[in-house]
């Protein structure tokens, strides 16, 4: 093998993709050839690294440094000056956001350094499209190990021992879920094993990164399973909005077939598995276990009635273990050091860690891996460096459409399953949306009920119906027409939803507007009682008005108007016709004198 | 009716749907080989024409039915056909509370279309996603298989401008 004196990474997620991190690449390799330096420095691009809002990143190993917001301009010199003369480039590395000072490494920034980091293990640390480097860091030994040294009950003993829980949604306890599908149907059965990829929760990319970044994981965790509760075959569910993903799942699997990792008889031990893809087509859904079987069937993704469940009746009828991509990429990491060794992580009844991609007004905006039982605080504020702009903080949404709004009294909790269902959330996935002061929490509940509403497969009466019903009540209330009894009657529809829905997309489609009525119950009553929007969110309650003491007279904001709604003597204050206006905002930007202000 | 609609549309038709057939033959027998063939036919096609449904429920022993309940459940298979690019706003969560409602406005307007609809010139469809995954950098906007984040109203003609050339 080769020696390096150095590597260069260059994180290749889908943010830094977006941000350009391939022309930097193309720089790089280019620089190197120019420079002569190709045969001593590796050059590699890696997955997500987590921090996607400083891409491109690039890291310079075995020292670690850290280098964000990389163009393509910035290539040479970091060439020139680090890997040729051993200086760091200053002026390309992070900054502490308090003392302004750079820093180094990574492992000193408040992002990096508060985590744990198992599921995202080799995330932003190795090439995902070469198996060998997978397997340097400790890759397919824990398929060795169970193929060689454990029994599947043995196998499944010390999953139920780490108390992993699903990481898709619900939190069911893995071992427990693996152990009913090895049992059902006797050993010898027919069975599947089934990747839950289809990253439904807008605002989530935990599960793409870990494919796009880490495919061998999920490879190795499924192989694991299928050995557990005996399948030889299984299936990757992803969704069609990441090409990039299944791209790298299928370079993945040819080469886990090529060196003998997947296919009949693996590692020589007479374990035969195999893997295919299938794509699904935009259907949000198809998440729910029963739907994503449906799907992989070839038919529409309908939910049906559970039980059976799949563990007993799922693919073609047969014991199917479905879970989350990131609750297998635990899997081998559970095995290699144990269940006592994971189950010391955690709070009581949550083990392990939890992924949590953080996005919205947040400073820092990325993937991050932190033990169950961080507190939101520490996420939102430490992590995730605070709310941009000076803004204050207002909420944080968990659990995507089905889950709820945590507000500043959440903020001390330790997040695990059970404490963020008592707050009236739910985990989800891990999507945690940050939300600052500007943001209207009405106009939030009725966004994601049109979700909801626009995803709902149709099937269940309440949940067809009701939520468009629900939706024309929000939008009735965000357009200044809502009435007195609305909110208790969305409170009731909310509970005829809840409780007839076939499938959990119904059974929680009210989640967030009953959250944010209990939270936030003033800004629904201004709304339909002031036609006032606290946040000034929704259009068709905003008021431009012009304050008389500060306007000159000029007239720009008549000139500017586009339907003509104001008027005035030149040198006397103006004045907006609310009538007329269409709320564009255009004379408030271009007043010179800031005279103008919307309510 | 595979000739008929061939003659009507543009040229390169005959290999479309003698790959059509290909696909078919290697899917045939598949279990659920369905939706990977809408896939693939899609990809092909730029969306489902009837006739193509006709030959695929032909082939994989399916009622016509059956096929187009598949193609109508799914908002990635489309029915119509679709301009040169698809133009796809992310409505998911981080990009709705980051401004992807004023970013849809100002692509309606710039293109005169609603979503769902595609430009005179055939260029453009205007579609809603739901995530891609970029959220990092919301709010995001798809071109083809090109990702634009951290946008803002004021970019969003002059990156349409470079697909016109
Ligand atoms: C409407 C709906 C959407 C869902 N979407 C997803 C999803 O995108 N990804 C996922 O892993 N689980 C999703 N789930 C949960 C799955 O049904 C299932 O519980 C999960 O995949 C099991 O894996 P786990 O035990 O490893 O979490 C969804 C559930 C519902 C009701
Ligand atoms: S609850 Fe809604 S999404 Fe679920 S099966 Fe019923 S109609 Fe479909
Ligand atoms: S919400 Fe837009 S990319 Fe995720």
């Amino acid at each position: 093998m080769k020696l390096f004196r150095a590597h260069v990474l260059i994180c290749g997620g889908a943010g830094c993709i977006s941000s350009g991190c391939h022309a930097v690449k193309e720089e790089f390799i280019r620089e190197l050839q120019a420079k002569g330096l190709h045969d001593e420095i590796q050059l590699i691009e890696t997955g997500c690294v987590g921090s996607c809002d400083l891409g491109p990143i690039v890291i310079i190993y075995p020292e670690g440094v850290f280098y964000q917001h990389v163009t393509p301009e910035d290539v040479r010199e970091i060439v020139s000056e680090h890997l040729l003369k051993g200086r760091y480039v200053k002026r390309k590395m992070y900054r502490h956001p308090s003392s302004g000072e750079p820093v180094v490494t990574s492992r000193e920034m408040d992002f990096f350094r508060h985590q744990t980091r198992i599921a995202l293990r080799n995330l932003g640390l190795i090439d995902p499209e070469r198996i060998e480097e997978y397997i340097a860091r400790d890759g397919y030994f824990a398929l060795g190990k169970v193929l060689n040294e454990m029994t599947p009950e043995e196998v499944i003993r010390e999953i139920k021992d780490s108390g992993l829980r699903g990481r898709g949604g619900a939190g069911f306890p893995t071992g427990l879920k693996w152990e009913l599908t090895r049992e059902a149907g006797g050993a010898r059965g027919e069975k599947y094993v089934v990747c839950n990829a289809d990253e439904g929760d807008p605002g989530a990319f935990m599960d793409r990164s870990i494919l796009e970044g880490d495919p061998h994981s999920i490879i190795e965790a499924m192989a694991i399973a299928a050995y557990a509760i005996g399948a030889g075959q299984g299936y990757i569910y992803v969704r069609a909005e990441y090409p990039l993903a299944v791209a790298r799942m299928k370079q993945a699997i040819t080469k886990a077939r090529e060196y003998g990792l997947l296919g009949k008889n693996i590692m020589g031990t007479g374990f035969s598995f195999d893997l295919e893809i299938r794509v699904g087509a935009g259907a949000f859904v198809c998440g729910e276990e029963t739907a994503l079987i449906a799907s992989i069937e070839g038919k529409r993704g309908e939910p049906r009635m559970k039980p059976p469940f799949p563990a007993t009746a799922g693919l073609w009828g047969k014991p199917t273990l479905i879970n989350n991509v990131e609750t297998y990429a635990n899997i081998p990491v559970v095995i290699l050091k144990g269940a006592q060794w994971f189950s010391r992580i955690g709070t009581e009844k949550s083990k392990g860690t939890k992924v949590f991609a953080i996005a919205g007004n947040i400073n820092n905006t990325g993937l991050v891996e932190v033990p169950m039982g961080t507190t939101l605080r520490k996420i939102i504020f430490d992590l995730g460096g605070g709310i941009p702009n000076g803004k204050r903080f207002k909420a944080a949404q968990t659990g995507g459409p089905s889950g709820g709004c945590l507000t500043e009294k959440d903020l001390d909790t330790p997040v695990d399953y059970e404490s963020l269902k008592a707050a009236g959330s739910m985990m989800g996935s891990g999507g945690l949306i940050v939300m600052d002061e500007d943001t209207c929490m009405v106009d939030v509940a009725r966004f994601f009920l049109e979700f909801t509403q626009d995803e709902s497969c149709g099937k269940c009466v309440p949940c067809r119906i009701g939520t468009k019903h629900m939706l024309e009540i929000l939008t009735r209330i965000t357009e200044g027409k809502g009435e007195e009894g609305d909110l208790e009657t969305l409170e009731e529809l909310a509970e005829v939803i809840t409780s007839s829905s076939l499938c959990g997309l119904g059974q929680s489609a009210s989640n967030p507007v009953l959250s944010t009525l209990r939270n936030f119950r003033d800004e629904y009553e201004a709304h339909i009682r002031e036609k006032r929007c606290p946040a000034g969110v929704c259009t068709a309650l905003k008021r431009y008005e012009i304050i008389s003491d500060l306007c000159k007279g000029c007239g720009l904001c008549a000139r500017v108007c586009p339907v003509q709604a104001i008027s005035g003597v030149l040198k006397e204050p103006y004045l907006i016709d609310q009538e007329t206006c269409s709320k564009c905002g255009l004379c408030l930007s271009k007043c010179p004198f800031k005279a103008i202000v919307m309510k | 009716m595979t000739a008929s609609s061939c003659r009507a549309s543009a040229h390169g038709c005959d290999g479309k749907y003698r790959k059509l057939e290909e696909i078919l033959q290697e899917y045939k027998g598949v279990p659920g080989a369905l939706i990977p063939v809408l896939h693939q036919a899609q990809l092909l096609f730029g969306y489902l024409p009837h006739d193509v449904q006709v030959r695929i429920a032909e082939e994989l022993d399916l009622p016509l039915s059956e096929v187009y309940g598949v193609s109508s459940f799914y908002s990635f298979f489309s029915l119509k056909p679709r301009g040169k690019y698809t133009v796809s706003v992310c409505m998911g969560t981080a990009c709705y509370v980051k401004g992807a409602p004023a970013l849809l406005e100002k692509i309606r307007e710039t293109l005169q279309i609603e979503d769902g609809e595609t430009t005179e010139d055939g260029l453009f469809t205007l579609d809603t996603t739901r995530c891609v995954g970029a959220c990092g950098l919301a709010p995001v906007l798809t071109i083809g298989d090109d990702v634009y984040g951290r946008l803002t109203p004021e970019k969003v003609p002059e990156i349409l401008e470079r697909y016109r050339q």
